[in-house]
């Protein structure tokens, strides 16, 4: 593969795939998960690095795959110089993380499901930084969101961790929203959403009156997943997490990401009266308050939560002084803090493994045991602290210098340069604290274990990352510095200042005020080392009285109480008035022209067209004076007459059909014949599992509120009904309007190879719709079988229907007589009738499928012809019968199918054409001649299998349910009935053998 | 015909939309198979009567469109049948499931007022 721009979408794919693969691993597989990450992350990490010769210099690489043009929305992908420093800390240290990971977690843990979160929130991230276009930036920043909520949560036995989990899924997609909302507007103002015609668009922008509300929205964004003030107080709860996740997350990657879109929109944002005063106050006030409770942590972990709030304060302080001098430190600093938070939160999470605790107080002298970590967490915090010879240190020196300078001249920046001297004398008195405490002092008393070194391979990410601190302090002209001179190319284009990254620049203020804050710092710790002592102090005294997290937790439950409420207030769960409702509206709906025409004053349409009647047929009449007294009678009956509801529903059915064939549609005259005849056996084997409602028991006198209900419904039935035939008998006694019907008509022949229009309609034009519908029915079909698997019906129908125990009844009082005798030979000529016809009706099946295609039929009408033919031989025979001499295998057919069909649809592919293009030709044979194959039916096929499998699970699966109820009910003292009986009984529609043994367990 | 077909239409749906306003299932089930057959039928109607023309076409090319049925509206309701059989289907698992779970045949799982 070229190491080029297409290499950009697998960086970003590749570890979703991984993702993916690692979910479905055993959860013991340990090594297998962490091997394929740690590949991954390599890999991406080679890829990044093999990357760098092209972006140097302000280079960008570009790949763009269209996707919506319509809409402005492609999938770009983007890496310059900025882009590629992140994607090396999310690379280098994932792969740190990876390997930590593997020793930090234990083996009860499911590992496999970390590491596809792990690499999940990998892939987020790498596509966040090299999107190219706004509106996939914010794609995945929310997949960030998402990533991050399932890392926190994954211990998810602990209350803590989805507590936390929850509260910064809401801070960070709240903030995604603000953000989404922020990109649109400055897409609506640009007028593209990609990143090079959003950053060439400076003057377009900044004048638009528009400008301060996308600039405030997508601060919003930027704060709450940088955990700026005052949306920082998500990022100690996140501490729930594992200790490998806030290495990554909350120190190098996630926390990083509002950073990154700060200085990824720097050079369009910054330098406004907004930008400046936002962002710099914002991040001054989350530098001060992190530092502040940082000092009062008693948790490590809340310590390095606090320390990097503050720290990410210190980087956007800087990128809000929008000067380039000062963007380059918050750069700088970016990746400086990545290394030694993430080595600090490594470290911290040794002490936690080794010892089982993290608390501050009970932590002491740990020197004696654990050397070596010792010493990297006091370089490491050194760097914190902007201890010289450490990377830290100079950012810092950078950090102080810029807040020097003036700016605007306003207050806040002539009070900046105390400000930061107190915020790093904050910073210095943690690190002591957190080094000290842990560290020096007395043996520890009561710790959970006996502590020791760590395995030399967990120690080896905080080793490197130390490394580079010290490296970096050093000798920062060496490697850092044309990185970071890289990076800012990317934002600054050629301009870059001279970063003259150096330990020693001589006597400055800035090493003056550097020096004061380590001094104050020192200081400050020796003062209050009593006062911080082993006291609980689990929030700062002074805003000990306003905890976010209280009002986080008042604000969520005020959402949903009041979305409660107005649930409760708008809507109800009773479906009758739901169905009221909608039927009346829709009514409403259908009335309001004629209210308006009326209101108007304007002339009323007719209610009869121009187009002259058709002449009544006395047998029409007939017909639907029948369908019209069926319908009204099953509505009547309903209730307490339900076998004669059906009989009569079936009746209307007829009607219908009949109808069809009047009205010049035989295809649908035909399907509508056979899918009555299976509906009407499915709802009989229903009705088996009803209760008995007894006419009988109907109350004399009826409640007055019953009758109103019912007059009230059958006035808007009536209503609606009245409705629907005026609309119908407009519309007949009009002139059609030529639409698109002619030319499926004219087509159909030509174009798809059939003369029926409507079968080549649904195979050909419409094909993708059937290819639908089908999957539909496929769904459904597995739906009822799965719903029945568990179905446990009502007790009062456990028991034989009253027929069975009065034959059973007639069997037992005579002596000449078995149990079983009166049913054995019922139904015995139609049954023989029955299993002759089985081919018969197969004939008729493959008949009405062929001839589809030009003449009524088609795939679907045969599929449900086959089902009855199978339907019918369970009817005859019972189900043992059946299923010994026949093998149906219902989930194979809708298999094969959905198969055949998608398949044939794909075909078209192979001749460079979209999906499901038809085709047709006509082809001498020898013995049969000219023959006409039509491509389309090969899909029909599809359909026809289908709808063979769906129909006959549904009916086999409902059939199957009475002779389960027998068997379950055999645990009681009601006489099991016998074989021979079970068979018998089979005949009579409805008792079958249980097919699966789901239910026998119960 | 037009308006016998158009009160037959009428007629059904109404029997319909009264079912399904019913606290039973299998009165709810009914109705929407009595409201199906009106829908169906309507839409089919939308296609004008034409008695006699079904869409089957020769294999000459067709020059007088309106001397055949539409075959638009048969397509759809074709589809409409499929998908309101595997409703029917569905929702009578549902009924039966529910009916065993709750104990009740109400629509709501619960009796409420009579």
């Amino acid at each position: 593969m070229n190491i080029d721009a297409s290499l950009l979408p697998y960086l970003v794919l590749l570890p979703f795939v991984v993702s993916g693969v690692s979910l479905f691993l055993p959860s013991n597989a340990r090594n297998l998960a962490a091997g394929l990450a740690g590949a991954v992350t390599l890999a991406a990490l080679a890829a990044t690095v093999l990357l760098y010769p092209q972006i140097t210099g302000g280079a960008v690489v570009r790949e763009h795959v269209s996707w919506l043009p319509q809409l402005g929305l492609d999938l770009a992908w983007r890496l310059d110089g900025v882009s590629w420093l992140f994607a090396l800390l999310i690379t280098g240290i994932g792969a740190l993380v990876v390997l930590y990971a593997h020793y930090y977690m234990s083996s009860e843990d499911p590992v496999p499901r970390f590491y596809a979160y792990l690499l999940g929130f990998m892939g987020s991230m790498l596509g966040l930084v090299v999107s190219g276009n706004l509106v996939q930036l914010v794609f995945f920043w929310e997949m960030t969101s998402l990533m991050s909520f399932l890392l926190i949560g994954y211990w998810y036995h602990n209350a803590n961790a989805r507590d936390g989990a929850r509260m910064a899924l809401v801070i960070t997609t709240l903030g995604g929203f603000c953000l989404l909302a922020g990109v649109l507007v400055v897409g609506h103002v640009v007028g593209s959403y990609d990143i090079d015609v959003v950053l060439a668009s400076f003057d377009v922008l900044r004048d638009h009156p528009f400008f301060v509300p996308a600039l405030a929205l997508i601060l919003v964004g930027a704060f709450t997943k940088s955990a700026q003030f005052p949306f920082h107080f998500w990022l100690p709860h996140a501490m729930a997490a594992p200790t490998p996740v806030s290495a990554y997350l909350h120190s190098a990657t996630m926390v990083k990401a509002g950073v990154y879109l700060m200085i990824r929109l720097w050079p369009v944002m910054s330098g406004s009266e907004t930008w400046y005063f936002v962002v710099t106050l914002g991040g001054l006030l989350t530098f001060l308050v992190g530092g502040v409770f940082a000092v009062v942590q008693n948790d490590l972990k809340g310590i390095l939560a606090y320390s990097t709030i503050s720290h990410l304060g210190l980087i956007t302080l800087l990128i809000g002084l929008s000067t380039p001098a000062a963007l380059a430190a918050a750069v700088f600093h970016v990746f400086n803090h990545a290394t030694f938070k993430a080595s600090l939160f490594m470290a911290a999470g040794v002490i936690d493994h080794e010892t089982g605790t993290r608390d501050v107080r009970r932590l002491s002298g740990l020197m004696r045991y654990m050397p070596f970590t010792g010493a990297l967490a006091i370089i490491a915090a050194g760097a914190m602290a902007g201890v010289p010879l450490l990377n830290g240190f100079i950012s810092k020196e950078m950090f102080l210098t810029e807040t020097l300078e003036l700016h605007t001249g306003s207050w806040i920046d002539r009070m900046l340069p105390v400000f930061a001297t107190i915020g790093s004398a904050f910073s210095v008195l943690y690190s002591v604290r957190f080094i000290h405490q842990v560290f020096f002092g007395p043996k520890p008393t009561d710790l959970p274990r006996e502590p020791h070194e760590p395995v030399a391979w967990m120690r080896l990410p905080i080793e490197l990352l130390v490394a580079i601190c010290l490296i970096v302090g050093i000798v920062p002209g060496l490697v850092v510095e044309p990185l970071m001179t890289t990076a800012l190319a990317g934002v600054l284009g050629p301009n870059i200042p001279a970063l003259n990254l150096a330990l020693w620049h001589g006597f400055t203020p800035a090493l003056l005020l550097s020096m004061l804050a380590l001094a104050g710092g020192v200081l400050g710790y020796a003062l209050l080392y009593r006062y911080l002592g082993n006291r609980d102090y689990s929030t700062v005294p002074w805003a000990g009285r306003v905890r976010a997290r209280q009002l986080f937790d008042a604000g969520l439950s005020a959402v949903f109480a009041s979305a409660t409420a107005l649930t409760r207030l708008l809507s109800t769960r009773r479906l009758q008035a739901q169905l009221f409702l909608l039927v009346t509206v829709g009514l409403l709906a259908g009335l309001s022209p004629l209210i308006l025409e009326r209101a108007l004053g304007r002339a009323g349409v007719p209610l009869a067209g121009e187009l002259p009647l058709t002449q009544l047929d006395p047998a029409f009449v007939a017909l639907w004076a029948f369908g019209i007294a069926a319908a009204i009678g099953a509505a009547y009956l309903a209730k307490f007459h339900r076998l004669a509801a059906l009989i009569l529903t079936s009746g209307v059915g007829l009607v219908v059909c009949l109808t069809f064939v009047w009205l010049s549609a035989p295809d649908l005259a035909v399907t509508q014949l056979l899918v009555e005849i299976v509906t009407t056996v499915l709802l009989l084997l229903g009705l088996r599992w009803l209760p008995q409602r007894y006419e009988a028991l109907r109350p004399q006198r009826e409640e007055w509120r019953a009758r109103l209900r019912r007059g009230r419904d059958m006035l808007l039935a009536v209503a609606a009904g009245g409705g629907v035939a005026a609309l119908a008998y407009a519309a007949m006694t009009r002139p059609a309007v030529e639409g698109i019907s002619g030319y499926f008509l004219r087509n159909a022949y030509e174009g798809g190879g059939g003369k029926n229009v409507v079968n080549v309609l649904l195979v050909d034009f419409r094909g993708f719709d059937t290819m639908g519908e089908i999957t539909v029915l496929a769904i459904v079909g597995l739906t009822v079988f799965a719903l029945l698997r568990r179905f446990r019906p009502a007790r009062e129908v456990l028991g034989k229907p009253k027929q069975q125990l009065h034959q059973r009844e007639y069997d037992l009082q005579r002596e000449e007589r078995e149990v079983g005798d009166t049913v054995v030979d019922y139904l015995h000529v139609p049954r023989v009738v029955m299993h002759r016809l089985f081919p018969l009706i197969t004939l008729f099946a493959v008949f009405l499928f062929l001839r589809g295609h030009d003449q009524p039929g088609g795939g679907f009408a045969a599929g449900v012809t086959m089902a009855i033919a199978f339907i019918l031989q369970y009817m005859a025979s019972g189900t043992r019968y059946v299923e010994e001499r026949l093998r149906v295998l219902p989930l194979r057919w809708i298999g094969a199918g959905l198969l055949v069909a998608a398949l044939t649809g794909m075909g078209s592919w192979l001749f460079g054409e979209p999906f499901l293009t038809s085709a047709h030709a006509y082809v001498d044979l020898p013995l049969l001649g000219e023959v006409h194959l039509v491509s389309a039916t090969l899909f029909d096929l599809g359909v026809f299998f289908l709808v063979i499998g769906a129909t006959v699970l549904m009916l086999i699966a409902l059939a199957h349910q009475s002779i389960r109820r027998s068997r379950e009910h055999g645990d009681e003292p009601v006489p099991q009935p016998t074989r021979q009986e079970v068979d018998a009984l089979a005949g009579t529609l409805g008792d079958f053998e249980a097919e699966d043994h789901e239910g026998e367990g119960r | 015909m037009e308006l016998l077909l158009a009160i037959g239409i009428g007629v059904v749906a109404a029997a319909g939309i009264y079912l399904i306003l019913r606290p039973r299932t299998f009165q709810v089930i009914i109705g929407l198979s009595l409201l199906t057959y009106a829908v169906n039928l309507f839409i089919v109607s939308t296609g004008r009567l034409k008695l006699g023309v079904a869409p089957l076409v020769g294999e000459a090319p067709v020059t007088d469109v309106a001397a055949y049925a539409d075959p638009v509206p048969q397509a759809l309701v074709l589809t409409s049948i499929v998908i309101s059989f595997s409703m029917t289907a569905l929702f009578l698992v549902l009924l039966l499931a529910a009916r065993g779970f709750t104990g009740t045949d109400h629509v709501d799982g619960e009796e409420g007022e009579r």
